[in-house]
Parts: C-alpha cells; sequence; structure tokens
C-alpha cells in the first residue's frame, strides 16, 4: 500500500504571535508539525503496520522544514519528500495544493492523509484542493478510518455528530482531533531517522510553471484582534443596577 | 572551542521538552500526592527508550556520549524528581556497573531488556553501618560451591521497589577491608532476596527507596561484577560516572525554577509595580541566573571530559558539590520570591525545595566531596 502524508510546518500552538512591519514575526519562534498533520501521520503509520506498504511525508516550505520531516521519520515513516518553494514569492492554499498535485501526478498513491486544517492559516483548503486536482474522491475531519480490501469505512465528525462513510481508494481523507493518540518518537528511533531517505525537490524540477501557480489570494491586512478590556460590575440597589444595565445595553453595547 | 550542542543531541532534547512539557508536567501533582508514577508515564518512557538512555547501541539503547546524555538529563530535570530519579538511579548507577565492568554474556544477558525499561536497575551499597564510611560494609558474600552466598542488609536503595536487577556490594574477604569488597548483579528472584521496609520520605515522591534483606541469598558465580576484591573500586567508579549526569538533571531544575519565578516576578504586583521592580527582588532573581549559568558551564565541561576519557575524580566531585549546592541555593530563593504562593504544596516550588534538599546528600553527602576534592588536591601538590 503506497500511502502518503501532506505536513506542514506551523508555530508551535503556545506560541504569542507578534506582528511587525504588518507581518507576522517569526524571530524566536519554536515550530512544531500541525498537529492535525500529526494524527495523519500516525494513522498512516498504523495502517503500513497493519497492511504493508510504504508510508511517505511530503512537505513544503524551505530547509528548515527538515527538522519536521526528521520527526515524521523518527515516528515510523519511510521517506520523506521536501519541495522547496523558497522562490516563490505569492503563495496561498491554491499554490500549494497545485505545487502538490504536480508532484503526485507520476506517483502510485493508494492513500494520501492530511490535517483537517493547519493551527495557523486554518483554512482547511489544502486537503480539499488537491484532492480535486487529483480527482480522487476525499473525506475530512475523519476520526476513524477502517480498511477491509479495497472497502473503506470512514467515520467523520460533522459538528458534533457522527457520519459514517464508505468508499474505496485512492482516496484523500483529512485528519480530525481523536483519530488517534500520535506516538512520540523514540529516542533510538530519531537517531535511526538520520538514515533514512529525505528528497529535497526544488519546485522548478516539477512540471510546472510559475505563472499557472500564482495565488489567488491578496492578504491586505494583518491585524491582531482588539484587547479584551475588563468587565464592569454594577453596584448599589438591585433596582438601580437592572435600571443601569439596560441603560448600558442601549446606549453602549447598541444591542437593544 | 565550541559551546554548541550537537544537532542531534538538539533534536533528541527538543523531543524530551515535548514528552515533558505534554505528559509528565500534567501529572506532577499527581506523582506528589499519591506517591506513585502513573503507569500511562512509565508506558510512554519505555516506548520512547528514555530507559536505554545510557546503554549502548548494540545493546538496544541510545549509544550517546556524556555531554549529550547531560543535555537530555537537563531537559528531564525541569520536570517532578521523582519521576526524574526513578529514569535517572535507572540509567545513572543501576546499569553503569553492567555496561562499564560487565562481561559479554553479562550485557547481553541483562542490558537489553534494561534498555527496554522491561527490568529497572539498582544499586545497592549502603547499609545501616556503612553510609559515606562507604567501606565499612557488613553484607557477607561466601563462596560455595559454583554460588555466593550473601548475608547481610542494605538500606535506602533508591528504585528498591522498582527494580528487577542490583548492583550490590558485598565482602568477599574480610580480612582485606576496601580490598575485600565485591560487586555482584543480584535478581529479585533469587532465593533468599527479600524487599524490606520502604522509606517515607521528605520528597522525591513516586521514587521508591527501601531496605533489602540476603538471607543465605544464592547468587551465581557467573553473577560476579568485575574483579573479585574490585567492588570498592567499582563502586566508586560508578558513582562518579553518576556525578556529571545528576548535576545535569539538577541544572535542569534550577532552570526551571527560575523559568517560574520570572513568570512569577514580572506578573505579580505590589506597590503598584511588578516585583521585580524591586531591587531585592531583582537582585534575587539575578544571582540565581548567574549561578545556573556557572553550573551549566562546569557541567559541560565535565560531561566533556568524561568523553575524552580524561580523569575527573576531582572534577566530578566538585561538580557534584556545586549541582547539589546551587540547586538548593536556587529553591531558596525561587521560594523566597514567590512569597506565600511558594510554600503552598499546589504549587510546585516547596516541591523543588523539599526535592532540592536530597541532593546534598545522596550519592556522596556535600561533606564527602570536599574530602575527595581536598584529598586530589593534596595528592596533586605532593606529586
Amino acid at each position: 500500500m503506497n500511502i502518503y502524508v501532506i505536513m506542514k510546518r506551523t508555530f508551535d500552538t503556545e506560541e504569542k504571535i507578534v506582528i511587525e512591519n504588518g507581518q507576522i514575526s517569526d524571530e524566536g519562534v519554536e515550530f512544531i508539525i500541525n498537529p492535525y498533520d500529526e494524527y495523519a501521520i500516525e494513522e498512516a503509520i498504523r495502517l503500513r503496520d497493519d497492511n504493508g506498504g510504504e508510508v511517505t511525508v511530503v512537505s513544503i516550505g524551505d530547509e528548515e522544514v527538515e527538522k519536521e520531516l526528521r520527526t515524521a521519520l523518527a515516528m515510523g515513516a519511510d521517506k520523506a519528500v521536501l519541495i522547496n518553494n523558497e522562490d516563490i514569492e505569492d503563495s496561498d492554499q491554491f499554490t500549494t495544493a497545485s505545487l502538490l498535485a504536480a508532484y503526485f501526478e507520476d506517483k502510485e498513491y493508494d492513500l494520501i492523509l492530511g490535517g483537517n486544517v493547519s493551527n495557523d492559516n486554518s483554512t482547511g483548503q489544502v486537503g480539499p484542493r488537491l484532492a480535486e486536482q487529483l480527482d480522487i474522491p476525499y473525506v475530512t475531519t475523519i476520526t476513524k478510518f477502517e480498511l477491509d480490501g479495497e472497502k473503506v469505512t470512514i467515520e467523520r465528525d460533522v459538528e458534533g455528530d457522527v457520519e459514517v462513510i464508505e468508499t474505496s481508494l485512492p482516496l484523500l481523507v483529512t485528519a480530525q482531533q481523536g483519530l488517534n493518540d500520535p506516538r512520540y518518537p523514540s529516542l533510538p528511533g530519531i537517531m535511526k531517522a538520520k538514515k533514512k531517505p529525505l528528497e529535497e525537490i526544488d519546485y522548478d524540477d516539477l512540471d510546472i510553471d510559475e505563472d499557472e501557480i500564482e495565488a489567488k489570494t491578496e492578504t491586505v491586512e494583518i491585524f491582531l484582534p482588539p484587547k479584551k478590556e475588563a468587565g464592569k460590575i454594577l453596584e448599589g440597589e438591585l433596582d438601580e443596577q437592572v435600571q443601569e444595565l439596560v441603560k448600558l445595553l442601549r446606549q453602549e453595547a447598541k444591542v437593544i | 572551542m565550541d559551546f554548541r550542542l550537537d544537532e542531534d543531541i538538539e533534536f533528541l532534547k527538543s523531543n524530551i521538552r515535548k514528552f515533558v512539557e505534554e505528559e509528565v508536567e500534567k501529572v506532577a501533582m499527581q506523582i506528589e500526592k499519591e506517591d506513585r508514577v502513573p503507569e500511562r508515564i512509565i508506558q510512554l518512557s519505555k516506548e520512547m527508550g528514555l530507559f536505554g538512555l545510557s546503554i549502548p547501541e548494540e545493546y538496544g539503547g541510545l549509544g550517546i556520549g556524556m555531554v549529550g546524555k547531560c543535555a537530555l538529563y537537563e531537559e528531564l530535570g525541569k520536570t517532578h524528581n521523582g519521576f526524574t530519579t526513578l529514569i535517572g538511579a535507572h540509567t545513572g548507577i543501576g546499569t553503569v556497573g553492567i555496561v562499564e565492568m560487565g562481561n559479554d554474556e553479562q550485557k547481553e544477558k541483562y542490558l537489553p531488556a534494561m534498555a527496554a525499561g522491561e527490568k529497572i536497575g539498582a544499586f545497592a551499597l549502603t547499609e545501616p553501618a556503612a553510609g559515606s564510611n562507604a567501606s565499612n560494609l557488613k553484607t557477607t558474600a561466601a563462596k560455595k560451591g559454583d554460588k555466593y552466598i550473601l548475608n547481610g542488609t542494605k538500606h535506602y536503595i533508591t528504585n528498591a521497589t522498582e527494580a528487577d536487577v542490583f548492583t550490590v556490594m558485598a565482602v568477599t574477604d574480610p580480612s582485606k577491608g576496601a580490598k575485600g569488597i565485591t560487586s555482584f548483579i543480584v535478581e529479585k528472584g533469587f532465593p533468599g532476596f527479600h524487599l524490606g521496609a520502604v522509606e517515607e520520605k521528605m520528597g522525591l515522591k513516586g521514587s521508591h527507596s527501601a531496605e533489602l534483606i540476603f538471607e543465605d541469598c544464592e547468587v551465581p558465580e557467573e553473577n560476579v561484577l568485575g574483579e573479585l576484591g574490585k567492588g570498592y573500586v567499582n563502586a566508586l567508579k560508578i558513582l562518579a560516572n553518576g556525578r556529571a549526569g545528576l548535576a545535569a538533571r539538577n541544572l535542569g531544575s534550577c532552570q526551571k525554577l527560575l523559568d517560574m519565578s520570572l513568570a512569577y516576578v514580572e506578573d505579580r504586583v505590589q506597590f503598584g509595580v511588578p516585583i521585580i521592580e524591586h531591587q531585592a527582588v531583582a537582585h534575587m532573581v539575578a544571582e540565581m541566573a548567574v549561578e545556573i549559568e556557572a553550573l551549566r558551564s562546569f557541567t559541560y565541561r565535565v560531561a566533556w571530559m568524561v568523553e575524552e576519557g580524561k580523569k575527573v575524580i576531582k572534577e566530578a566531585a566538585m561538580l557534584k558539590l556545586y549541582g547539589s549546592e546551587v540547586y538548593n541555593r536556587v529553591a531558596d530563593k525561587a521560594l523566597q520570591v514567590h512569597g506565600g504562593l511558594g510554600y503552598i504544596s499546589d504549587y510546585p516550588i516547596e516541591r523543588f525545595y523539599r526535592d532540592a534538599r536530597i541532593t546534598r546528600i545522596y550519592e556522596g553527602t556535600s561533606e564527602i566531596q570536599k574530602n575527595i576534592i581536598a584529598g586530589q588536591l593534596r595528592k596533586e601538590y605532593n606529586q
């Protein structure tokens, strides 16, 4: 079974967002594998262990991404691929999906897994866009994956309810929290991961034209949400408090 | 001179940091209250290979040098010291004897299971009448056919309740004093081996110290570790080897205390300003940071000396002494800057404060370290 995982390197969930010159600063920031992609990697490894085959983790970015790819290899993936996009200026989810589609063009794949969303931009678009471009079925926000021959039974999270879907390979799925409990890479596994193949591809090597993958969206402005202000505590007799509250709701909050 | 850690070690370190922050820190209070490390944490530690930290790669361990080990111990030191001791006493004094002095058969028999955490190791030297005066052992080992028969009692043995394999020092020739002591590998299942009372301790909850009782305990001849009569020298070597790692664990705890203190003094407002703007508080934080930085440099220098195969008796004793004393001073200051909150058991500072105290006592007291240092200095002077 040929299993691929598409993975993104993102800010550590704990990091504070700092804006400098209208851009999000990544100075001194700790990076991680996008947590939803971690579920995808874990699921891929388990499926490989049960059904045989190979797990390849693919990411797009600069050389820094090697660290997260090595982590995926240390968890148990067999191969890693880095598509270097340093030379691409304007990039969005369309660009990412198009680069991946170009990469997958000559690949044999049974299953592609990804995260439901990334914890930074949270658009949830790359997986579905890639499946559309490859013309294969896709299921998002999955919480259970069962393979029986060619038949795949999936449970997916739909706003708290569960939807059960039957489909077949080849297929693309995106992982939701609850799919599994990702393993910590073992320390000997980390040392062994150094010897596993990590291929770096420049986007020029893919059969693609930069104009064709130009971003379809434009970022106009980046700003932090307004600071939460302290609440107001009303005082005095209950009647007075109610009157004051109604007045504030009308005049200040303008909600009634 | 290069102070950078290898990329591989940085990578291992960041993975341990993640595990510590996401898993161990979450249950630190639970470990403290229940005096037990949850099974899930033990299981995850096994899967991660933490128990094989100091075991060579060919026996299923990680196979890294002392600098790397110290970097990993530093990360482990940042969390609950009881958990860290469970791992550290196993990977340190619990396995080092077999790694350093064991023959091939012994290594093959014991190390793979110890690297996997299936068998836990412990080190048994201390007796009721032989603490700092380690050569005054009363436990005897008498040769009988192809076995040694052990009789005596060990106490304050770290990991005793969890351990399966003990490195035990016993007297094989009472006429020769320290040169009549031999090391043995003793399994908990050997006939005549009994676990005695488990001690109630001031700190290091989750790590258990207990008494071992040998009553005509039968140990096969092939379980003699190293040479006959070299047990005392072996014990000193095992302890010396453990000292850099121990200092690194203390270093991690100190760093954690500084990090918590910084967060608190920036956040806590008194007299209208964050308390770090009061000079008395600022100076305490500065003093903590200076000592921690000095300890860090010293730790990695000794670790480097060990890797280079240099003689480190004096330096390891200095480091054990300094690391333990710094940890106690840092814990005291951290508690002071936290004020009343530092004294409350729902907050981790008082736990570190109690856990710090044993570091001046175990694996050679601060006073014994000074004796070793002075002894080495005299030796160098008179050479």
